[in-house]
């Protein structure tokens, strides 16, 4: 063969409308368990910033400023209820729980999915079953936006 | 469930059917079989009948210099009933330009010449009606292979991963006499049989985004291949375990990860994933040991 022509992958992520439940389901699923990773260090890190707390170190806030310190005026509290509070204070932050709800109970569905795809259960109702666990997780994501949400615009 | 044998199929019994009054099951296929075709009918003359199909084919030749960037060509095919995919492409090679060029042999879905990347789905053009596809209909050659000419690919890779399963029969010890056939029991035969369909076109490796990047991955249609012989009970256990030895390597079953794009455009309906999934758990068993 003298020559040919490599019409490269680019193509597959162009074509994304056309994409099957099958490829749906494995693009999140590997989406959502990044998303998790991500969220675990974050996680470890922002707590790291508390350790202090062990030792019984403290700061001085606002009470009104933190929704987890009750009184008012400047309070000494110790430092992980401080961190905790300062970032249930903001909304961003709350939005991103109830993202990192969506993001977990997914991954935790389809990952039933694919244990049941693993074991030869019902492979006819692949699709099916990627549908209902992206309807059920918008189900339990919307019912908990009240809670997440709560002091924040609810 | 797929560790099981698939029941047999079981043929309709009729049960006396004058006695009852009741239709037979050949009228009825007859009946439904005519209201099909009159609701086929009635769809195309609607739609298409009398008028042109419009096709887009991928144009590219290395040897032609208008051709060596590749683009697309536009064909406006008269529609016949019951036209296919491979119909339009033949009839544009035969009226309109002899120098489109694409593989086909059989028309009649049996060789696996012909499957191209047909409005973003791997199909394959004598089995695809074009009454079905919306218009214009995009013909390409198959994704994740390099194009040698218009609509034709290099399949060699896809060879290749083929033969690497070792994709025949090994038995060493034939039974005694003359005239003794090595026989494979009903049950058996059911279970290996949607696996035997395989005609080769190359449709499942080319949707599949694992082999496109994994040049090394065996690929659906090796695996089923191997699949056909490692559950057929008539070869030995040493034989099986050979193939499986092949199959748990880094780049053979294990590099599925279920998106099912391979059983989605299997133009002979093999269950590709539910075939990979039941071999990683024979991987599994062979290599699980409990002490």
């Amino acid at each position: 063969m003298s020559q040919s022509y490599n019409r490269g992958l680019i193509e597959d992520f162009g074509r994304w409308k056309e994409f099957s439940a099958g490829m749906w389901a494995w693009i999140f699923h590997k989406f959502t368990g990044w998303m998790l990773i991500g969220y675990l260090f974050t996680h470890i890190a922002v707590l790291s910033t508390a350790i202090g707390a062990a030792q019984g170190e403290t700061v001085e806030v606002f009470a009104e400023d933190l929704p987890n310190v009750e009184g008012t005026g400047l309070t000494e509290v110790d430092i992980y209820t401080a961190t905790l509070g300062g970032l249930e204070g903001l909304f961003i932050v709350r939005l991103l729980e109830v993202g990192l709800l969506a993001v977990a109970v997914f991954h935790i569905l389809n990952g039933l999915r694919l244990l049941m795809v693993d074991l030869g259960i019902g492979l006819e109702a692949q699709d099916k079953s990627f549908y209902a666990s992206l309807i059920l997780t918008g189900i339990i994501t919307v019912a908990s936006v009240p809670t997440f949400m709560m002091g924040v615009g609810f | 469930m797929s560790t099981q044998q698939q029941e047999p199929e079981t043929q309709e019994a009729p049960e006396d059917p004058e006695m009852k009054g009741a239709e037979s099951p050949q009228q009825r296929r007859l009946k439904e079989k005519e209201q099909g075709l009159a609701d086929e009918e009635s769809v195309d003359e609607s739609d298409l009948e009398g008028e042109t199909v419009h096709i887009k084919v991928f144009r590219y030749d290395p040897e032609v210099e208008d051709k060596q960037e590749p683009r697309f060509d536009d064909f406006h095919v008269p529609f016949e009933k019951g036209m296919t995919v491979l119909d339009a492409v033949m009839y544009a090679r035969d009226e309109y330009d002899s120098s489109l060029t694409f593989r086909h042999s059989c028309r009649q879905a049996v060789c696996g010449s012909d499957a191209f990347f047909v409005n973003g789905t791997q199909r394959l053009g004598c089995k695809t009606q074009i009454s079905d596809l919306e218009q214009p209909v995009r013909i390409e050659p198959l994704p994740h292979q390099e194009v040698v000419k218009d609509l034709v690919v290099d399949m060699d890779h896809f060879y290749d991963q083929m033969h690497a399963v070792e994709p025949y029969f090994q038995q060493e010890d034939l039974p005694e006499g003359d005239l003794e056939e090595q026989r494979q029991s009903r049950e058996n035969r059911e279970k290996v049989k949607m696996s035997t369909r395989c005609i080769w076109c190359a449709a499942c490796m080319s949707s599949c985004n694992i082999a496109a990047g994994d040049n090394e991955y065996l690929g659906p249609a090796a695996i089923n291949k191997a699949y056909r012989f490692a559950m057929d009970e008539r070869e030995d256990e040493e034989i099986k375990e050979h193939r499986l030895r092949i199959l748990e390597q880094e780049h053979g079953v294990w590099r599925c990860q279920t998106q099912f794009s391979c059983t989605e455009v299997c133009p002979k309906d093999i269950p590709l994933t539910e075939h990979i999934q039941e071999l990683k758990r024979e991987a599994v068993k062979k290599n699980l040991k409990f002490w």
